[in-house]
């Protein structure tokens, strides 16, 4: 176990997406999602995890300690299977077997280490909860998503060529949302980490990820997408100095002064921080 | 289990978030809350906060404060358990969209003891401990960040007093059916306090009644506990 974290972290993530898709609903025909009672739009966390864990693949390559296991096959940098023995598993008595898996597993996998894992190590799985935990990220606003009609001019089928008689054009759907600031509340534990040895370095690289996770993301659906601020509550106690609501609720954002109407960019609004209470720190990472 | 069967005052803690999920165990693929939280999800909290293998929490009474009202959410789920022996997942390979089924906006009083076990050395005795969740509860520390049933919907808590009045409950009465206690645990073979669960752990179930948004939770030895 390298040097696990000796500090509670709660943090506040705003990032805000223009003329894209932040993330699509499967459930609506991939329709930015949205609440429908207050039409506010929502990311997932398991959306949020993603990108984290392709921002460290990319930004690690699969280094030692920092491979992901979690793949997406956009980004096949080394796929080059080590297919190694792990002596230090099959070694081990039946009993500490369990143990030892996950002690390899943490310290081999940057997201298991991060933000757990279910295991099939012992009878059934054991399980390795992380120190991360993300919530589902919510507009400050409502959103208005908008769908736009787009032609291709191609098909993709001979039978298709031949029904519109060498016209050859299709129609498809985008949806976008034209402007929306997200806001996402995030925890990480002390005492957890210690438990996957989730270390200072990790942090800071999860940090880094955070920041950066959509400029690497560039799609044609999602347009023009950035994390804007990062507010991290650092606690001198492992557990905690302060209720993290009443923290949350420290970080206000309003509409700017003068700008009206529906907001269509960062400018729009104001992020005012107020004082963080004793024994917490307030970093502003971004 | 008892170590002396004595138990401490009454706690009583507010709990609320955006969401939760208290997934019924007969729909755990596409994941179905029960309508109020169950008794296991309110010990977890309360473990979340402060635990110790020298006690357990007794969750008594657990109180709906806001209106129960849905959401339902897909996503994009692996459908398979890790193995060390494999060299990661492609999530292409494994996807599974699943759909979830999940509370919104939701506030419960829990009220609940704890109780020495067997494990309690001679320094435990049960006012340390209720002194040290009175401190953590009210400072608002944790063990890590409870949740309402699943990790992502973390949960907002605040110490009631002895002398602070009770928040109201709604006003609703149903009969909730058969709903998950809890799963008794087999802890033999945990290792640095992580558990892994053996063919031994098993759940029992009570017969969930919510009078004027209360639901009473029956003791552990309790006949209405069925296992």
């Amino acid at each position: 176990m390298r040097n696990p974290i000796q500090n509670r972290y709660d943090f506040v993530l705003l990032f805000d997406v223009k003329d894209g898709n932040p993330n699509g609903d499967p459930d609506a025909g991939n329709l930015p999602r949205i609440d429908p009672e207050t039409g506010h739009g929502l990311v997932t966390d398991v959306c949020l995890k993603r990108k984290v864990r392709n921002y460290v693949q990319l930004e690690k390559g699969g280094a030692v300690a920092f491979d992901i296991f979690v793949k997406e096959r956009a980004i096949l940098n080394n796929l080059i299977d080590e297919a190694h023995e792990q002596d230090i598993v099959k070694s081990k008595e039946k009993g500490d077997k369990t143990e030892a898996a996950r002690q390899f597993m943490c310290g081999k996998y940057y997201d298991v280490r991060t933000f757990g894992a279910v295991m099939s190590t012992g009878k059934n799985a054991g399980q390795v909860r992380g120190p991360v935990q993300f919530t589902f990220a919510r507009s400050v606003d409502q959103i208005v998503p908008l769908e736009h009609s787009i032609t291709r001019m191609a098909v993709a089928t001979e039978a298709e060529a031949e029904k519109q008689q060498g016209d050859n054009r299709t129609m498809g759907r985008k949806f976008t949302v034209p402007y929306a600031l997200y806001c996402c509340h995030g925890f990480i534990s002390a005492p957890l980490a210690a438990q996957t040895g989730f270390s200072e370095d990790d942090l800071n690289l999860f940090w880094q990820a955070v920041i950066n996770m959509f400029e690497h993301d560039r799609s044609a659906a999602r347009g023009l997408m950035s994390s804007r601020k990062l507010f991290v509550f650092k606690h001198e106690n492992k557990m905690g100095n302060a209720p993290a609501h009443k923290l949350f609720d420290l970080i206000d954002i309003q509409r700017a002064e003068g700008s009206t109407g529906p907001a269509r960019s960062f400018k729009d609004y104001v992020v005012k921080v107020g004082a963080a209470p004793d024994g917490v720190t307030l970093l502003e990472k971004l | 289990m008892n170590g002396n069967g004595k138990r401490s005052a009454l706690f009583r803690l507010k709990v609320w978030g955006r969401n939760a999920c208290f997934t019924r165990p007969e729909m755990k693929v596409e994941r179905v809350s029960y309508d109020v939280m169950t008794p296991s999800a309110a010990r977890g909290v309360l473990e979340a906060i402060l635990w110790k293998p020298a006690i357990r929490w007794l969750v008594e009474r657990i109180d709906v404060l806001a209106p129960i009202r849905w959401e339902s959410v897909r996503r994009n789920e692996v459908g398979s358990v890790m193995s060390p022996r494999s060299n990661g997942i492609f999530i292409e390979d494994q996807r599974q969209q699943r759909a979830g089924l999940f509370l919104r906006d939701v506030a419960y009083t829990i009220h609940a003891r704890l109780e020495l076990t067997a494990k309690a050395g001679a320094e435990d005795n049960l006012t340390k401990f209720q002194e040290m969740f009175l401190r953590r509860a009210e400072k608002g520390q944790c063990f890590h960040r409870p949740y309402l049933g699943c990790r992502e919907f973390a949960a907002d808590f605040t110490l009631i007093r002895q002398e602070e009045p009770l928040p109201e409950p709604i006003g609703i009465s149903r009969d909730l059916g058969w709903m998950l206690y809890d799963i008794q645990h087999d802890n033999r073979a945990d290792k640095n306090h992580v558990h892994c669960c053996t063919e031994s752990c098993r759940p029992s179930f009570f017969r969930a009644e919510l009078s004027n948004g209360v639901l009473l939770v029956p003791s552990p030895g309790d006949g209405e506990v069925r296992q």
